[in-house]
């Protein structure tokens, strides 16, 4: 009996270019693959995707739309970067992120006599302290229980937003629309615009920092090569010397604080107050663009504006060709795959071959 | 008497390395026949061809006087040979019922047929006092039972030939005692058995004849009328080992390391460490010996800080190191060269330099504060590898692309550059070639001779006996003996004796 049998081999020395190359090339094959589900609407995907870039940097209005868009990516694939790093399977950023909006409205609900530095100062504060918490639970499960973290950080993000649903439908329902939506915070905590008559607000900039931190944590502190070595292996680390369930439990820490900030800049600097659909999956959409990023910051940034033109563009794109905006979350969902993908290839090599 | 089984030159070659030369190995109806041998003589390797896991290099089966080929378990099961293996093949969320007939034919095509093969399986469990309940998951077994069930499953599937891979060592005494009876029922039935073990008082006590098997080929063959523990073990060890010579002298000062009756349980909950006490002294090397699987593992990992003892205390300098973590442990000055280097010893996903620091990159002139400065690791990397001869592209080569001998060079580097006071060794040299076997020998003796004290743990005899100053024998998790080499001779056949649980006799050492 012979059978074609296909085997996976782990590369010994993925070539450097490869590593470079790989989510250019992925961007490059979701694009093509989504331009079959257009040829199919009977559009051409050419027109389609100028639309697309054309509405997400070709004006300055819609560049800087395209900056808000990309703020709380950027933040929620650092959380989900920095966390993948350690391998703790954080796919809570959602929930983080829920929690973060949820202190912040909160704070910014009691009106406190602040100055606007010192009240944004503390909303951060307290939005990265929620996130905190609301990861560092399953962190700490994972880290000393072995519990998980797939499952626990998912579980949690549906536990945070029934919970915001609540408080919406109950005390913080807005007492004269009757909408399910807090009223709005104190005007001392709305962040301050970066460019006038835009919606571009501090929260880019905090994004930058996470950026930054992370680049500073992963690559000039112990925490960083701790990390690094745990994420690596985890066993072979804890028998170096290092402390992996103290790396785990700190990453869990950062991680779901940066989600938090997530909140905190989306509920300060754009809607002012607590809404439902605060994120309309911003903690997922963290998980494509860390993988995309290849959970290295830079790479991170750059995968969360890729994103962010994909989704404001599709939308310039659904109104001008009349195509359901749903294509957006289409080429978002198939750079994943092709992404995933690639990632395989980097690690393997596939080799066909005849099995007795 | 007839013969069921006969393999005649079997040759099976893994790369470089001959596991099995020319085996002629035969089975009779109705006997129990043990395959008897060190690690990597070759047991196992030879039953699994016979099993069809593996397929022969070149050679011949014959069963039951008809030439064969045996290409999967399934073509031997058929042939009415059955084994079981030292790793069950259970699953572990289904019954004990379930798991016999998986993969059988049902007589009823839609439906699952249970209650014919349970009157079955509890017909085997009754004749062959094999006592389990159909009905238990196998999760909730304990691996004596698990065992009990494996061997049904053989049975169920009418075999005449059963393979036991070393069966009694996950068993308790009084288990290994149930196991032998049943055995004796196969036998009189008219079934053989063929019996994988290195313990010699076991193999005397269950065959009717004794292969030994070492490096691969047969090195002898008797009938248990004939022969005798010591005999065996002689075959076992082989003469080949009283070449290797003593390369220095002790210079042994005060003990350094101290372990007072040491007991803990391996992964399977069996005991693997009996109230074991020793002591290592500045400036020698202390060899363990033994047939792995015996408590070494577990001695190594209760030091090195990675398992908990059930009881029991460990001492450097008179300090209590027990339970201390690994990092206290390496700060005391411990170095450790793992068994498993891939899994415990190096990162493989990460830089060489960082393998190489991994265990004091944490401290000045690596890291001050909290920031590491990369720049001065890279400096010390690049010394490292320089001193010790490891073969990179450069130190920020990942560590995956180092062959098997610089991945070892690597651990080398990051112990001995700390100039640690107590050094574990296990299996330092094992897989490597001659070369870099040659250079680790070579290192631990420089770090003696400095007065490090060394816990040499080795399968390797010839290692053994080269290197180190005393010889200290495990099995089953106790010590059979400390052979002190500047008092007494070494005595080879006394070794094999030990490592295959007999404990040296007066008589022994008239004899030579």
């Amino acid at each position: 009996m012979s059978l074609i049998s296909i085997k996976l081999e782990k590369r010994t020395a993925p070539p450097v270019w490869f590593q470079v190359l790989t989510p250019v090339i992925a961007i490059v094959i979701s694009l093509g693959i989504s331009a079959i589900f257009l040829l199919i609407l009977g559009k051409n995907p050419f027109t389609a995707f100028y639309y697309m870039f054309y509405g997400a940097i070709g004006t300055k209005f819609a560049f800087l739309e395209m900056l808000v868009k990309a703020t709380p990516l950027i933040l929620t694939g650092i959380a989900v970067a920095i966390a993948f790093t350690a391998k703790y399977w954080n796919i809570g950023a959602e929930g983080q992120l829920y929690a973060g909006a949820l202190a912040a409205t909160w704070f910014g609900l009691m009106n406190l006599p602040l100055s606007p530095v010192i009240y944004i100062s503390l909303e951060i504060l307290v939005g990265f302290l929620a996130g905190a918490i609301w990861s560092v639970v399953p962190g700490y499960l994972k880290a000393e229980l072995k519990v998980d973290d797939v499952v626990t950080t998912l579980l949690m993000n549906y536990i945070m937003i029934y919970i915001v649903s609540a408080l919406l439908n109950g005390p913080w329902r807005n007492p004269v629309t009757m909408y399910p939506s807090s009223i709005a915070i104190s005007k001392n905590a709305f962040f301050p615009k970066l460019v006038p008559q835009s919606r571009l607000h501090i929260g880019f900039l905090v994004a930058i920092i996470a950026v930054l931190l992370m680049y500073f944590i992963v690559r000039k502190t112990k925490l960083g090569f701790e990390i690094r070595a745990t994420g690596a292996n985890p066993r072979a680390a804890n028998f170096l010397g290092i402390n992996t369930t103290k790396s785990i439990i700190i990453v869990s820490i950062i991680s779901g604080g940066i989600a938090g900030l997530a909140g905190v800049s989306e509920l300060c600097g754009v809607q002012y107050h607590l809404i439902q659909t605060i994120s309309p999956g911003y903690g997922y959409s963290g998980i494509v663009i860390a993988m995309l990023g290849r959970l290295n910051p830079i790479g991170v940034f750059l995968s969360a504006i890729y994103f962010a033109i994909v989704i404001t563009g599709a939308n310039v794109m659904s109104y001008s060709l009349n195509i359901p905006p749903y294509i957006s979350d289409v080429i978002q969902g198939i750079t994943l795959i092709v992404m995933l993908a690639m990632l395989l290839l980097f690690e393997y090599r596939i080799k066909v071959g005849r099995s007795k | 008497m007839e013969k069921v089984v006969e393999m005649k030159n079997i040759r099976k070659t893994f790369l470089n390395n001959v596991a099995n030369n020319d085996i002629n190995f035969s089975v009779f109806k109705g006997e129990i026949v043990s395959l008897l041998g060190e690690n990597g003589a070759g047991k196992t390797t030879l039953m699994k061809i016979l099993y069809g896991m593996y397929s022969k290099d070149s050679g011949e089966i014959y069963v039951n006087g008809n030439k064969v080929e045996i290409d999967s378990p399934k073509d031997a099961i058929n042939l009415g040979i059955g084994m079981v293996h030292q790793h069950f093949t259970l699953v572990k969320t289904l019954s004990v019922l379930e798991n016999v007939i998986l993969g059988l034919p049902s007589e009823n095509p839609f439906l699952l047929e249970l209650d014919v093969p349970r009157k079955r399986l509890m017909k085997i469990s009754k004749d062959y006092g094999l006592q389990v309940n159909p009905d238990a998951k196998i999760w909730q077994l304990c691996v004596g039972e698990q065992q009990r069930v494996e061997i049904i499953k053989a049975l169920y599937r009418n075999v005449s030939v059963l393979i036991l891979d070393e069966p009694t060592a996950v068993l308790t005494p009084q288990e290994s005692e149930d196991l032998f009876k049943t055995l004796d029922l196969f036998k009189k039935e008219g079934k053989s058995v063929i019996f994988i073990s290195h313990k010699l008082e076991e193999v005397m006590e269950i065959s009717d004849r004794i292969v030994i098997l070492r490096n691969g080929t047969v090195s002898g063959e008797r009938r248990k009328v004939d022969t005798d523990e010591r005999e065996l073990a002689r075959l076992m060890v082989g003469k080949d080992v009283f070449d290797a010579i003593r390369h220095n002298k002790s210079e042994a000062g005060e003990p350094i390391l101290k372990i007072e009756g040491l007991t803990a349980f391996n992964d399977k909950g069996v005991k693997a460490l009996k109230g074991i006490s020793f002591e290592v002294k500045k400036g020698e090397v202390l060899g363990v010996a033994g047939v792995s699987g015996n408590g070494q593992k577990e001695l190594e990992n209760i030091i090195c800080g990675v398992k908990k003892p059930e009881s029991g205390k460990i001492f450097l300098n008179g300090e209590d190191i027990t339970n201390n973590t690994p990092k206290e442990i390496i700060k005391m000055g411990i170095g450790r060269i793992p068994e498993d280097r891939m899994e415990d010893g190096l990162i493989l996903d990460i830089p060489v330099l960082e393998n190489l620091v991994i265990e004091f990159y944490d401290k000045p002139p690596i890291s001050k504060g909290i920031f590491v400065d990369y720049a001065n690791m890279k400096k010390i990397g690049e010394n490292l590898l320089k001193e010790y001869n490891i073969k990179a592209s450069s130190v920020f080569a990942l560590t995956r692309t180092l062959s098997g001998g610089n991945l070892q060079k690597v651990i080398l580097a990051r112990v001995l550059s700390q100039n640690p006071k107590v050094i574990i060794a296990s299996q330092p040299t094992r897989g490597l070639d001659v070369g870099a076997t040659e250079y680790i020998h070579e290192k631990i003796l420089d770090a003696k001779s400095r007065g490090t004290g060394v816990l040499l743990i080795s399968e390797d005899l010839n290692e053994i006996l080269n290197l180190s100053d005393r010889i200290m024998v495990m099995y089953e998790g106790e010590i059979m003996g400390i052979i002190d080499r500047e008092k007494e001779k070494v005595n080879i056949e006394d070794i094999g004796l030990m490592m295959a649980g007999s404990r040296c006799s007066e008589e022994g050492h008239e004899l030579n």
